[in-house]
């Protein structure tokens, strides 16, 4: 018998259908890796096997009784710590929400756990989402699976969905979920060789993940290829009347539509996102992945999105103003973390609990939030910020008009060792050029592995795609896939 | 536009978070490079430029006025409402005595 | 209408007026929850995960209320603004869970419209115009209880997240009569809209009262805000208080400070919120969590639709179509009720009467202006009595309108059937008034027969004898004379 933690989504699924093997035997190889390989990699925050467990028994007996199976049936996966799950602790990574047992399910959750998937654990992240490595964590760094070759440094798995992209390429989950409010899916899933794919803004329910920054946040799948995606996308998506933003639009069935034939499709290239002095790794990857989808049969165009180099500023603009307003909610009094020094006062509790709860990175977005929103301040950054959004939409909207999506690296580099950028806040951000456009918009946007850099480490593609199209995102993401064939994994040392 | 420390201590109290003066020294150059970057976007023109109001064209969708028609939106469930409180007693929350 | 000013120690002052006041939406849920709205439930039973601001928690807006806002807007005639938004104001306080409101600040949902308030309820020129700034539609915040606990406060989100109107005025008004008359106004619309029940008591409605003073013609002076005024006479108190508070500071040499206050009915006086001094800045901006608010033409339409006839035209329609004093009109437009009960009793006597509304209006008007509430209070009997029925109304109006009964006999069988179990049909029937001339006339002779001395009065110039011969016929009938018989036999033998 295969190894089933080699299998993704699909794999798992037929196999559970077919009676291949059972989900049990999935969920109990799958707690195993887990069990084996979290204390190294520190992606989960929290395991639970027994979740696991009991959601392969139920689809086990349904499939004893010859009932309808769900499209994620028998699937374990991993759950970013930033969706509320019932009954399981929830922190979003932060000290302000240790110990906090939600009383209700995220409706994205709820959905996966419908449709068969069970839960592996809670996954660690950057705190609040905040963050392109996952060093923000409260709960400890993630360990990336990879290394450099000859090398033990600690490598980060990107972010903020760190916990996920290390549990899919570690192979210790099959898929996992993440949140993208600025490239936290793509990021991480280029840096760790692993696809996926955040979906337009809307598609997925936001009730019940813990907000960053509200215009942003879209939850979407990580997986081993495009195919997984498409099928976790479809149990993930759907629209939610909870949510005012959430789109009243019927989920395709992407993933039975996928095709990687794009003959008379159009790629852009956009000329703004080859910067001076660009990773020549990176610009040699995104060359390949030109010729791979001109093989596939698409015409490719040069296009000019002119604002793109305002697109990072426009985000540390409106994710930290919305940021420090999501996030006033963590103040003691109703849940999480009370800090309540001897004989201080309401407004006093409030301060020390903040400080004791939220980490720096945390504080540094809530301080540049509430600075951009104050008094006098708030035309001149937030509604300005607000106004170049629109030009930043606009530039995609002008593009889509020629073509029908858009091939750009989704990194500018691969992945850094931890430390190496975390005490220059910029350059961090900077992590995010390639990804944060496409947010602004609210467009689909997905990564797949392309490639090595020089020290053997995994570069994705990044296909953007024009509102509501996510299967022209996923067949070229799918095209991509089947040219580059990446098969490199990491070495297993833990 | 760029912060000083009297600034900066300001918008921590605004944002409720408590800093010592270490802290606050440290934060200031910080804060000032993140503001010195973001604040290129001045150089762009909008003029005629609407600020974006929803990212993927969509309107409000109301709701019904029906009591509990959700029960994940609706009342009638005060045990879950507190059951996270760091203090609650008789059904209340309770936080350090306010003086009005 | 003289002008209102405050006579200082150097000279004459005009107060400045504006309120904004806010009034709780009528409607089943929270305006972004299905939690319910009721008074007076157990603490915290009415509180969701929405409105307890759990971690991913979202706000879907209830139509209700917004429809609410919308048609109190076309009440007062106010710009309807079809693209609106939601801001996020924000402060930390324990009973905002959010640590923000939800609240209309860049584009409310209804603008500019107008007020007319009449300041002397026996003139109807004494009219005044209030323009009104905007209505914005916003949430309620929880409550804190400070006498619970030796240590802690306690907080109850049950009207966490409950819809609220703000209603904003111009400094428009000029004195405490203004502010008092407006306020009524504004709660009169309300509770015909049906927006607002307008109860003060219960916190359903309360104000704001900006009030600042200057030379009369001079430039607005520097205002204060007295906060969450509860009644008509209070928001009258605290313009007079406040008022005089400032020209006496600034007589004194000193200067009107910008800020937050309490009115202290007990005191009468207005004290500084010290404790919400730390200079506020609310960092407004729009809610990501909501899209703009678009209406569009058939919610617009059923809104207007659904708009009852406001008081204003239904006191000039009592007047002009049922020929209603102005004084009666007012009276019975003064409230919803009064006049939903005034019109379902002169439809019921005018069908039973077989009369047009119009020729039994006065008769249905006096007796539930005059008549009927005088035998209630007597009795001590409430208005919502069963025996207090639209039926008895209706019989005890028609028979008196028939001339089958006389006033005072109508007056007297109704308490009887109010406070006893008499048949009421029969009673009438065994009651009815005599037109018969020699009965009549034998009774006004036996009157005038027994006082003699009065009716040489009467002959001297002492007409107010009339009514006393009247009475004393009447008395002799058992009331059962019809009364213009009488008066006609009375002038007839008086001469």
């Amino acid at each position: 018998m295969t190894d089933l933690t080699d299998l993704g989504v699909a794999a798992i699924r037929d196999g559970v259908a077919t009676g291949a093997f059972t989900a049990t035997e999935v969920a109990t190889a799958f707690n195993t890796a887990v069990a084996e390989a979290n204390d190294a990699l520190n992606a989960f925050i929290v395991t639970t096997p027994d979740a696991a467990l009991a959601a392969a028994a139920r689809v086990d007996a349904m499939r004893a009784a010859g009932e309808p199976l769900g499209k994620m049936a028998g699937v374990p996966i991993g759950m970013k710590d930033l969706f509320a799950t019932q009954g399981v602790q929830t922190t979003a990574a932060s000290k302000i929400l240790e110990g906090f047992t939600p009383e209700y399910e995220s409706t994205v959750s709820a959905k996966l756990w419908d449709a068969g998937a069970g839960m592996l654990g809670k996954l660690n992240l950057d705190q609040f989402a905040m963050g392109s490595s996952n060093e923000t964590s409260a709960f400890g760094n993630v360990i990336s699976p990879w290394r450099r070759p000859g090398d033990t440094a600690p490598l980060a798995p990107g972010g903020s969905s760190g916990g996920s992209s290390a549990a899919v390429a570690a192979r210790i989950a099959p898929a996992a979920t993440g949140t993208d409010t600025g490239g936290s899916i793509r990021q991480p899933a280029a840096f760790t060789g692993i696809s996926g794919i955040k979906p337009t803004y809307g598609r997925c329910s936001r009730w019940g993940v813990v907000a960053f920054a509200s215009s942003l946040d879209q939850a979407g799948p990580m997986a081993r290829d495009v195919t997984d995606c498409a099928i976790m996308l479809e149990a993930m998506a759907g629209f939610d009347p909870k949510d005012s933003t959430s789109l009243d639009l019927p989920v395709p069935e992407w993933s039975a539509a996928l095709s990687s034939d794009l003959r008379g499709k159009k790629v852009g290239i956009p000329r703004e996102y080859r910067l001076d002095g660009m990773d020549a790794d990176v610009a040699r990857v995104w060359d390949e992945g030109i010729a791979w989808l001109k093989d596939a049969g698409a015409e490719v165009i040069d296009i000019s999105l002119p604002h793109t180099k305002y697109a990072l500023p426009t985000y540390y603009i409106i994710a930290p103003a919305e940021a420090s307003s999501n996030l006033a909610r963590y103040d003691g009094v109703r849940y999480g973390l009370r800090d309540l020094p001897q004989g201080a006062g309401l407004q006093d509790m409030y301060a020390a609990t903040r400080a004791a709860g939220f980490g720096d990175e945390v504080k540094r977005r809530i301080l540049i939030g509430t600075y951009v929103l104050s008094a006098g301040f708030y035309d001149a950054y937030y509604t300005q910020a607000q106004k170049v959004r629109t030009l930043i939409a606009r530039d995609f909207s002008q593009a889509f008009e020629q073509v029908d999506v858009i091939l750009a690296p989704t990194a500018p580099t691969a992945a850094f060792a931890l430390g190496e950028n975390s005490d220059d806040p910029l350059a961090m951000y900077l992590n995010d050029v390639f990804s944060v456009p496409a947010s602004l918009a609210g467009l689909p946007a997905m990564s797949v592995p392309a490639g090595l850099d020089r020290n053997g480490l995994p570069l994705g593609l990044q296909v953007i795609g024009r509102a509501f199209d996510e299967q022209g995102v996923l067949d070229a993401g799918l095209a991509l896939e089947q040219r580059a064939a990446f098969s490199a994994r990491p070495a297993k040392w833990w | 536009m760029s912060v000083d420390t009297a600034t900066v201590a300001k918008i921590a109290s605004l944002a409720r978070i408590r800093v010592s003066d270490a802290e606050i020294e440290a934060m200031v150059p910080e804060l000032n490079g993140i503001l010195a970057w973001v604040e290129q976007l001045g150089e762009v023109d909008v003029t005629g430029v609407e600020p974006m109001t929803a990212v993927i064209p969509n309107t409000l969708r109301l709701r019904d006025d029906v009591v509990n028609a959700d029960p994940l939106t609706g009342g009638d469930i005060r045990d879950k409402v507190l059951a996270n409180a760091p203090a609650a007693e008789h059904g209340f929350f309770g936080v350090p005595k306010v003086i009005e | 209408m003289s002008e209102y000013r405050i006579q200082g120690a150097t000279g004459e002052w005009e107060v400045v007026i504006g309120l904004e006041v806010h009034a709780q939406v009528t409607s089943n849920a929270k305006l972004f929850s299905g939690a319910a709205t009721a008074f007076g439930a157990e603490p915290n039973a009415q509180v969701s995960l929405v409105d307890a601001a759990m971690p991913g928690m979202l706000p879907v807006p209830n139509r209700e209320c917004i429809r609410q806002a919308v048609r109190t807007g076309m009440a007062i005639e106010a710009q309807i603004n079809t693209w609106s938004r939601f801001d996020r104001k924000n402060y930390f306080y324990a009973d905002l869970p959010q640590g923000y409101q939800i609240s209309q600040l860049y584009h409310p949902l209804v603008g500019e419209g107008a007020l007319e308030i009449q300041l002397d309820d026996k003139d109807p020129t004494s009219t005044k115009t209030i323009g009104i700034e905007r209505i914005h539609v916003e949430q309620d915040a929880g409550k804190l209880m400070h006498d619970q606990h030796p240590t802690m406060s306690y907080v109850d989100l049950n009207r966490s997240g409950v819809a609220l109107m703000e209603i904003v005025s111009r400094p428009d008004m000029r004195s405490p009569a203004e502010a008092g008359a407006y306020l009524a106004k504004l709660r009169q619309i309300l509770r015909y809209v049906g927006s607002c029940d307008g109860n003060m008591d219960q916190g359903s409605m309360r104000a704001d009262v900006n009030v600042s003073v200057r030379r009369p013609g001079e430039p607005f002076g520097t205002r204060t805000e007295t906060k969450n005024v509860n009644s008509v006479r209070f928001v009258m108190a605290v313009v007079e208080q406040e008022a005089r508070r400032q020209v006496a500071l600034i007589e004194d040499g000193g200067t009107v400070v910008q800020e937050t206050r309490l009115y202290d009915p007990d005191r009468n006086e207005t004290r500084s919120m010290r404790s919400k001094e730390d200079a506020h800045d609310y960092r407004y901006f729009p809610d990501p969590d909501l899209l703009p608010l678009v209406l569009d033409e058939a919610f617009l339409a059923e809104c207007r639709a659904s708009l009852p006839e406001l008081p204003d035209a239904k006191r000039r329609r009592y007047e002009t179509a049922l020929g209603l004093s102005a004084y009666n009109a007012a009276a019975l437009t003064a409230d919803v009720e009064t006049a939903r009960q005034f019109e379902a009793l002169l439809a019921s006597v005018a069908t039973e009467a077989g009369k047009a509304e119009a020729d039994v209006a006065k008769r249905v008007a006096n007796w539930l202006l005059s008549e009927r509430p005088g035998i209630l209070n007597a009795k001590a009997i409430p208005a919502d009595s069963p025996k207090n029925s639209l039926e008895a109304n209706t019989a005890i109006v028609v028979a008196t309108e028939a001339g089958t009964i006389s006033g005072s006999k109508a007056k007297e069988i109704f308490e009887r059937h109010l406070t006893g179990d008499i048949d009421l049909a029969a009673e009438i029937d065994s009651n009815k008034q005599t037109t018969d001339t020699g009965a009549i006339e034998a009774a006004v002779d036996a009157v005038l027969a027994a006082n003699v001395d009065k009716v040489e009065q009467y002959k001297a110039g002492k007409e107010a004898l009339f009514g006393f011969f009247v009475g004393q016929t009447m008395k002799a009938m058992q009331g059962k004379g019809n009364p213009q018989a009488v008066n006609q036999v009375l002038k007839a033998k008086l001469g």
